[in-house]
This record gives C-alpha cells, sequence and structure tokens, in this order.
C-alpha cells in the first residue's frame, strides 16, 4: 500500500502488461564499429521511421526525423578534430534522443508535455503539446522536429497500429515506450540484423549493458553541458 | 473618458481606419497560417524561431521602457514628466498587447495556448512570462488610465494606485528580464548562454523604448497642441544617451569574452552574424547597418550640440529605433541558431505572409496607442492643461 491511505487505489492510465520490460533508468549503447562494417545501412532509420508514421517530407527545412546518421564532427562538434584518424571521419553516427538524466527540454517545457519518466525515458504527450518549440530550442543535440505542416500526406506506407501527429506539434524518439510495454525491444534495436544496438537498464549494476560500459571505451555527446545522456557510443 | 476615442478630426478617422485595415490584412493571412501550419513561415527544424519570437521580444522591451518615466516623476517627483508618464503607460499597454499577438501566432497549435494555464509548469520561464507580462499590462492599465481619470476629474489621482505605480517600476524591470531568461537559460546556445543577456536586454530596451516614445511625442506635437516641454525631451534623451552606451558597452563585453577567451563555439554566431560563416552571410549587411546607426546615434547623442537640438532628436531617434530593432528583432534570435547544435548551418529569413501577419499585429498595437493617446489629448484639452 505505501504512502496511499486507505480506500485509495493507484491510478494508471493504462494497466501495465504482465509481460512489459522494465528499467530503473533505460539506456542505450551503439556499437559504431558494427555500423561502419555494414556501411551504407539504413535499417533501424527506415524500421523506426516506418513504425511511427514519420513523414518523409522532402523540403529540408521542415524535415522531421527521429533518428538518423551524421558525420563525427558533427555528431560531436566539440570532441572532433582536424587530426582524427580516417576511420573516425568517415564512420557515420547514429543520432536520437539522449533521453538525457537532466533534460533542458523537460525543464523548459511549459506545458509537461514534455516529460521524464520514472524509468528515464523522456516522452512527448503530442495532445498536450501547443507547438511553442521552446523545447527545440533547449535541446543542445538537435532531437525535435516540428510538424511546420500536416504531415499525414508525407507517410507513404501509414502504420494504422500506431498513431500520426497532427500539424504544430513537436515530436522525437520516445524509446519506444509503446513496445517497451509489450515485452519487445524497441524498433530499432531489433531492426539492427547486426547486433550494432544494445539497450538495457543502466540502474542495475549486473546488467549486460553495465557490463559493456565497464569493457569499452564509449563517448556520449556534449557531457559537459550536464544534460547526462543516456546514449552511448563504442569507438 | 472612453467617448473621447469616438469623435475627432478626419485625420484621426483616417488613422484609425488605415491601422484597422493593416491589422485586417494581417489577420487575413493569420487565418492562412492556421489552416496550413506554421510552415507558411521561413522558420525550419534548425531555426525554430524566427520574426514572431524576435518581435516579442523587441517590443517586451519596449514595454519595459515605460519605466525610464514612471521612475523620475513617482520616485523622483520629477515634474517635468507629468504629462509624459501616462504616454509612456499608455505605450507600454500598445506594446504588450503586440506581445502577446506574437507569442499566439508563433504557437503551433493555437487553441491549446491555455495549456499553459491548464498545466502550470513552474520550472519553465515561459510560466513566468506568461504571470509578469499579463501582470504589466494590468497595472499599466490602472496606473495609466487613474491618472488620467483624475486628470479628467481635475484631482490627483487616487491614495489607492500608489502602491500599484511602485510595484509597476519593479515589474518592468522583471519583464524584461525575464523575457532574457527564456533564452539565457539554455544550455546549448551558446550565443545566448551569458549572464550579461538580462543586462543587455534591459540597455537595449531602456533606449530604444524611449527613443519610440519620443518620435510618437513629436508626432503627437505635430498634430495636436500637446507640448511636453523642452525640458522633458531633452531629459529623455539623456536617457537614451546613457543607455544606448550601456547597450553598446555591453556588446562589447560579449566580444571581449568570446574573442579572447578564443573559444571557438563562443565565436560561431557572432561571427555569421558579421562576417558571414562557411559563406553563408544573409544577416551580414543587416547587422553592420545595425551597429553603424547605433555608433552614429552614440556619438552625436553625446555631444551635446546635436543632442539638445530639438530639430535634430527625432532623426536621433529614428538612428536608435532602427539599429535597435535589428540588432534584437533580426540579430539576435536568429543568430542563437545559426549555426545549429550539430554546427550545420540553415540560414532564415521571413516569408511574405509572415511579414504581413506581423505588420498586422504592429497595426492591431498602434491603432490601441493611437485611441489612447487620442483620448489623454482630448481629456487634457478639455481640461485646459495644453
Ligand atoms: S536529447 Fe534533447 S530531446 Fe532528448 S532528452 Fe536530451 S534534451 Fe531532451
Ligand atoms: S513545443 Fe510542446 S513539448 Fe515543446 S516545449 Fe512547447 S509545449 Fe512543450
Amino acid at each position: 500500500m505505501g504512502v496511499l491511505s486507505k480506500g485509495e487505489v493507484k491510478a494508471y492510465a493504462v494497466k501495465p502488461s504482465e509481460k512489459g520490460l522494465t528499467a530503473g533508468r533505460w539506456a542505450m549503447v551503439i556499437d559504431t564499429r558494427v555500423c561502419r562494417k555494414h556501411e551504407p545501412c539504413e535499417e533501424c532509420i527506415h524500421a523506426c521511421h516506418h513504425l511511427h508514421n514519420v513523414p518523409q517530407i522532402p523540403y529540408k527545412k521542415h524535415e522531421i526525423k527521429w533518428i538518423w546518421k551524421d558525420e563525427f564532427e558533427h555528431a560531436f562538434p566539440d570532441t572532433a578534430h582536424e587530426y582524427a584518424n580516417e576511420v573516425l571521419k568517415d564512420r557515420e553516427f547514429l543520432l536520437l534522443c539522449n533521453h538525457c538524466e537532466h533534460p533542458p527540454c523537460v525543464r523548459v517545457c511549459p506545458t509537461k508535455a514534455t516529460f521524464k519518466r520514472e524509468d528515464g525515458i523522456v516522452m512527448m504527450d503530442m495532445h498536450r503539446c501547443i507547438g511553442c518549440r521552446f523545447c527545440m530550442a533547449a535541446c543542445p543535440y538537435g532531437s525535435r522536429s516540428f510538424n511546420w505542416r500536416d504531415p499525414r500526406p508525407f507517410i507513404k506506407n501509414p502504420n494504422p497500429s500506431y498513431p500520426t501527429r497532427m500539424k504544430g506539434v513537436v515530436e522525437k524518439c520516445t524509446f519506444c515506450t509503446e513496445r517497451l510495454a509489450e515485452g519487445k525491444l524497441p524498433a530499432c534495436v531489433e531492426a539492427c540484423k547486426h547486433g550494432a544496438i544494445i539497450v538495457g537498464d543502466l540502474a542495475d549494476p549486473h546488467s549486460e549493458i553495465n557490463k559493456i560500459l565497464r569493457e569499452y571505451f564509449t563517448l556520449r555527446r556534449k557531457v559537459h553541458l550536464g544534460t547526462g545522456p543516456s546514449v552511448f557510443y563504442i569507438i | 473618458m472612453l467617448e473621447k476615442a469616438l469623435v475627432g478630426s478626419k485625420k484621426y478617422y483616417a488613422l484609425v481606419f488605415f491601422l484597422a485595415a493593416v491589422f485586417l490584412v494581417g489577420f487575413f493571412f493569420f487565418l492562412k497560417q492556421l489552416k496550413f501550419g506554421l510552415g507558411i513561415t521561413g522558420m525550419s527544424r534548425d531555426v525554430s524561431w524566427g520574426f514572431y519570437v524576435a518581435q516579442f521580444t523587441y517590443l517586451v522591451g519596449v514595454a519595459a521602457s515605460a519605466v525610464m518615466v514612471v521612475l523620475p516623476y513617482y520616485l523622483h517627483n520629477y515634474k517635468d514628466y507629468g504629462k509624459l508618464t501616462i504616454f509612456g503607460e499608455f505605450l507600454a499597454i500598445g506594446a504588450v498587447t503586440m506581445c502577446l499577438l506574437f507569442i499566439v501566432v508563433d504557437i503551433g497549435q493555437t487553441h491549446r495556448l491555455f495549456n499553459v494555464l491548464l498545466h502550470p509548469t513552474p520550472n519553465s520561464m515561459l510560466f513566468y512570462d506568461m504571470i509578469v507580462l499579463n501582470g504589466y499590462l494590468l497595472l499599466n492599465l490602472i496606473c495609466g488610465w487613474t491618472a488620467l481619470h483624475a486628470i479628467y476629474k481635475g484631482t490627483k489621482y487616487p491614495d489607492w494606485v500608489k502602491p500599484f505605480i511602485y510595484l509597476s517600476i519593479p515589474w518592468a524591470f522583471s519583464i524584461h528580464t525575464v523575457t532574457a531568461f527564456l533564452y539565457a537559460g539554455l544550455p546549448g546556445r551558446h550565443f545566448w548562454l551569458t549572464a550579461v543577456m538580462a543586462p543587455r536586454f534591459l540597455a537595449s530596451a531602456f533606449c530604444s523604448g524611449p527613443a519610440l516614445l519620443l518620435l510618437l511625442i513629436y508626432i503627437v506635437k505635430t498634430f495636436t497642441r500637446f507640448d511636453p516641454g523642452e525640458k522633458a525631451i531633452k531629459a529623455l534623451a539623456k536617457t537614451i544617451t546613457y543607455a544606448l552606451l550601456a547597450n553598446l558597452f555591453l556588446f562589447g563585453c560579449e566580444l571581449f569574452t568570446a574573442f579572447y577567451s578564443g573559444i571557438p563555439s563562443h565565436q560561431f554566431s557572432i561571427k555569421y552574424l558579421f562576417a558571414g560563416l562557411h559563406g553563408h552571410m544573409k544577416l551580414v549587411p543587416w547587422m553592420w547597418t545595425a551597429y553603424a546607426l547605433m555608433l552614429i546615434a552614440a556619438v552625436l547623442f553625446v555631444i551635446p550640440k546635436t543632442r539638445n537640438n530639438l530639430g535634430l532628436l527625432p532623426l536621433l531617434c529614428i538612428l536608435v529605433v532602427i539599429g535597435t530593432w535589428i540588432d534584437k528583432g533580426m540579430g539576435l534570435i536568429i543568430g542563437g541558431f545559426i549555426p545549429n547544435p550539430l554546427e550545420r548551418i540553415t540560414e532564415y529569413m521571413p516569408t511574405f505572409p509572415e511579414v504581413m501577419i506581423s505588420v498586422g499585429i504592429y497595426a492591431a498595437g498602434f491603432l490601441i496607442i493611437t485611441v489612447l493617446y487620442k483620448i489623454a489629448i482630448s481629456v487634457m484639452e478639455s481640461r485646459g492643461l495644453i
């Protein structure tokens, strides 16, 4: 019963499923060496964008993306330098929301439409978002996209089991909360046949992901800003 | 008193109808924006705030600057500002109204605006901005209106407004400080991430606002018998001088920190604005114009002969208004987004509908100011004060 007094029940909007995957703090490791070996490969990006009805808008300024690839000097602008070796220079890095431990986007949102869950996932309520775009100004990773126009005409092959968005709201990677709740791994993890993406519980010292982090040298993006990204890159 | 707004000269009617018509044109484009979405503007994934937010920022400064006449009059009993304070307060009312309208048109889901009230979020600076802006509007309505009503009745303003007047003074500082905090607390935006952001905002506000007020007063003076008096005008010109110098000084501080420290990320936006970055230089001519105008104005304001030349003063005020407007209404907000967090460059220019919507909002604001000024003049005339 805990803190609830007599007669109170803990209410859930959706009853958590028995088989749902849970964690104290979700995190992701991307093995960029594996990605490099299989370039050009965009399986994870296609899987995510198809599953979540992310529109393919050709006009660059109105682009919407949840996960994409970019070069080292853009992914890690403050770590890149002109003497970096060739391998680093032409390797492409998967970029997505870092589900920060101290997310500036959550701090600035005036409606709590962007919020952090207990398991560390930074979520969006697209029905509450007023489209002020304060979160886009606050995110130091460019992880967020705004629907500058109705996105529906740009979804070629809509997935009926996931909602589409309307114009005027912000969206981004959700760490596939809808899949975790059903006991499935995030779409990008599942889509990568080469096992380049691993997710797990950072809060559990015995978790697989913590073992990997202890073993390999990893980078996180812009750690000096104090945001505490939960996405790690094996170089 | 409101009836005074309804009767006036042909010129007054013409101005009112002209402003109303421009507002309607803007409104028409706003309806188009509602239909299509904010994609009708020049904003993008990388430059996610543009002209609207920049105008909002500039006008918060204009609104705050009313304090530059209210403070000397009420706190230091500086009698020469007696007739001017009401005009300052009414300018503030028009400016805050424009600010609120610029927020409304910038929101992606306009009808959800009240979610800010439904889900109050005290960790967001926008929450405080909403409180201070609406509070400031209310304070100026109370103070300006009761002061004018007192003149109308031929009495002194009632004692109960005094606390509101005193409150409006720190409140004016708060609106522009909180507005600066919208930007100055964002971790990845180096151009904005500076402690002098709020002081710089206040400095630019306290020169641009009074300059705009002086210009409006000159217009009023041309068409009516109203005259604030040479002393008041010269005193306000001094305020503009100090604030303009402070504004330029604080910008110099920014330059020093960015370039003496040599940290590239602190320099990118400044370089983009003044020299261009990787061949992208859309804002360069604008920024040089802004700083040239402000520098020329600063020199002419400092020299007593030119500052006290009442024929030249409106021209100097125009230099200040244009210079600060480009600096804040174009450079400051847009510059903060370039380059983007991944150090890629997407440039920005407002589109035609975007400019028309903005012009419409300005027309609405100046319509409010026109009507309020008209009432004030008529009341003063009826009392034989002018
Ligand atoms: S990466 Fe950006 S959007 Fe994602 S949690 Fe961090 S600040 Fe928020
Ligand atoms: S755009 Fe939406 S999610 Fe982002 S800060 Fe505004 S209300 Fe919050």
